[in-house]
């Protein structure tokens, strides 16, 4: 087995962003946090505990807190505006554009609980269109970091850019597999391993899922390469270039709608510039609902062995 | 220290390139800017603490915020007119590879703008967040706002009018433009606002009343609002306007909210307003 990931100790994502704006508060004064009555999800405890004095409660309003946001940048504050994905995009998109993208305002607007591993909550607030939406806006930075570690690391990078991020995470303990002292670097993808008979792109919670893919094509011999693609926007085009151009086939892997997310990115820069088969692994324009995040999984065809069949679609179609 | 006959002169040239501006590109929002340019002239020209130049983040100044963009002409002028940029510059409005946008924006870097405005609703909050920072970084200078009447029919004003008492923000100045018109007609008709006093005292603002096309009264009352800040609740200003104020054949019409002159009501309409400083 090429890499074995531990469930049993695993970490939810919104705990490393929660780590990483804590440690941004004791390096960085201008830092302050904004939440919309969802403190607790957000992991905010140990950052309202010790900066309270630099922490924003809006509650359950967040088309203000996206103007406050917006406003707090004029007077140099690194404003972190913070709640579920699907508040901190579809409900606020206007706001978002206008205030904040249009005015090229340096606000990080930071989603837990994207995507169907939300679980039992259901399809209001599992939001799979946030990728696209934000991509969508010029000048925006997207991010959708696979794990504890990686998530903490992108918190603490976003920071030190100049100009609106969406940080995108999510809500179930998910295995921890990228190292605790990485240096998060925007748009630079992560050659995890090298191979070279498919490319694997995965993003978020699905680069697990795809290292288990992983493990059961390598029994099998079959050598993939597996690329983690944590910034959506700026899309590392070298990277998949690079190894498209090795490989002659590709598969991308995402908890998102096909349309709008890393697949649709991917298949952009492909067809421009060295064309070759694809599939993609992604939610099929539905919504979402209730039931643990392991069946939603299963259920919508995100799983390790939807991984393992797309990946052999693939190289089937190289011909 | 301006006289009030001094801030008239300033206000009839600013409605002669109110009018000017419009109908050089046929097209933008005269009736509402006409009937601000009494409140802009006397917060720029005499009331707001302004430093020379212009920094994005404002410290160490007062700061305004437009919230109905749409009444793009009188800000420009109004910030031309300040030497925020070059008065001949107002003949660029709307027009392609402008500065002036049909609606204000910071995209093309004119200075005196801060935030996009132009879809309602927003500047009230930008204009919050502005304030707490302020308050962070030790700065005692105000924030001002304007934001038009049929505007508060967007439901993020008041979520944004609910923070700003709970959270003591009072060193926020906002103010409406109460004219009673907007796209469709009166108010009244449209989506009536109803007691408007009482919501913004139930929300738990303090609040001020002004007639806000008599200079000295907008004078007094902003003047007023100034001193009172700092006292832990926000303030709001009700401005009763006349739409296209200034100009006869526009006055107190929603007809007059988005459409442009044509040459002879041009004429018309310059020959009831001063050039007091010089056409740009």
């Amino acid at each position: 087995m090429w890499m074995q990931l531990d469930y049993a100790n695993g970490k939810d994502t919104r705990s490393g962003f929660g780590a990483g704006i804590h440690e941004l508060g004791k390096r960085n004064p201008n830092v302050v946090a904004l939440c919309a009555d969802l403190a607790g999800s957000l992991k905010l405890q140990d950052f309202i505990r010790d900066f309270p004095e630099r922490y924003v409660q809006c509650g359950i309003a967040e088309a203000n807190m996206m103007g406050i946001a917006a406003g707090l940048t004029i007077g140099g504050k690194i404003p972190f505006a913070t709640t579920f994905a699907n508040f901190a995009t579809g409900r606020v998109y206007d706001q978002v554009r206008q205030s904040i993208a249009y005015s090229h305002k340096n606000v990080k607007i930071c989603a837990s609980h994207a995507g169907l591993t939300l679980g039992e909550d259901g399809a209001t607030h599992q939001i799979l269109e946030d990728l696209g939406m934000m991509q969508m806006l010029p000048g925006f930075t997207v991010i959708n970091p696979c794990d504890y570690n990686q998530t903490k690391a992108a918190t603490l990078a976003i920071a030190a850019h100049h100009g609106p991020v969406y940080l995108r995470f999510g809500r179930p303990k998910w295995p921890i597999f990228t190292p605790a002292d990485q240096t998060f670097e925007i748009g630079k993808a992560v050659m995890m391993k090298p191979g070279t008979a498919v490319s694997l792109f995965a993003t978020g919670h699905l680069v697990a899922k795809a290292i288990e893919a992983v493990n059961i094509l390598e029994a099998e011999g079959i050598s993939v390469e597996l690329i983690n693609i944590h910034t959506i926007k700026p899309l590392d085009e070298k990277a998949i270039l690079d190894s498209v151009r090795k490989t002659g086939c590709a598969v991308t892997a995402e908890e998102h709608q096909q349309l709008g997310g890393l697949g649709s990115s991917v298949a952009q820069v492909l067809t421009r510039h060295f064309p070759v088969p694809q599939e993609l692994v992604a939610v099929q324009d539905s919504f979402g609902e209730s039931g643990t995040p392991d069946q939603l999984l299963v259920k919508y065809k995100l799983d390790t062995p939807d991984v393992v069949a797309a990946v052999r679609r693939a190289i089937a179609r190289k011909g | 220290m301006a006289s009030i006959d001094e801030l008239q002169q300033l206000a009839s040239q600013i409605r002669r390139d109110i009018v000017r501006m419009v109908h050089a590109c046929q097209s933008g929002h005269p009736g509402g800017s006409l009937g601000c340019t009494d409140f802009f002239t006397a917060l720029y020209f005499e009331v707001m603490d302004r430093k020379p130049g212009f920094d994005m983040d404002g410290t160490g100044e007062d700061l305004f915020f437009l919230s109905n963009g749409h009444i793009s002409p009188v800000f420009y002028s109004t910030l031309a007119r300040s030497g925020y940029f070059p008065v001949a510059e107002l003949a660029s409005f709307r027009k392609l590879n402008s500065r002036l946008q049909g609606h204000p924006t910071t995209h093309e870097g004119l200075p005196g703008v801060r935030v996009a405005s132009g879809s309602l609703g927003q500047g009230l909050s930008v204009a919050i967040g502005a304030a707490l920072a302020k308050k962070m970084n030790g700065d005692d200078h105000l924030v001002w706002t304007l934001h038009g009447d049929g505007e508060l029919q967007e439901g993020q004003i008041w979520e944004a009018a609910m923070f700003a008492p709970h959270n003591k923000v009072d060193n926020l100045i906002a103010t409406v433009d109460w004219n009673g018109q907007q796209i469709d007609g009166p108010t009244a008709k449209v989506l009536s606002l109803g007691d408007l006093r009482a919501k913004w005292e139930a929300f738990g603002w303090a609040v001020l009343e002004m007639e806000g096309n008599e200079m000295s009264e907008v004078v007094r009352t902003l003047m007023q609002a100034k001193a009172n800040a700092g006292k832990g609740v926000p303030q709001v200003i009700l401005m009763r306007t006349a739409m296209g104020k200034g100009v006869d054949f526009m006055e107190g019409t929603h007809e007059w909210h988005g459409i442009a002159p044509n040459d002879q009501q041009l004429a018309s309409a310059l020959s009831q307003l001063a050039e007091t400083l010089g056409d740009y």
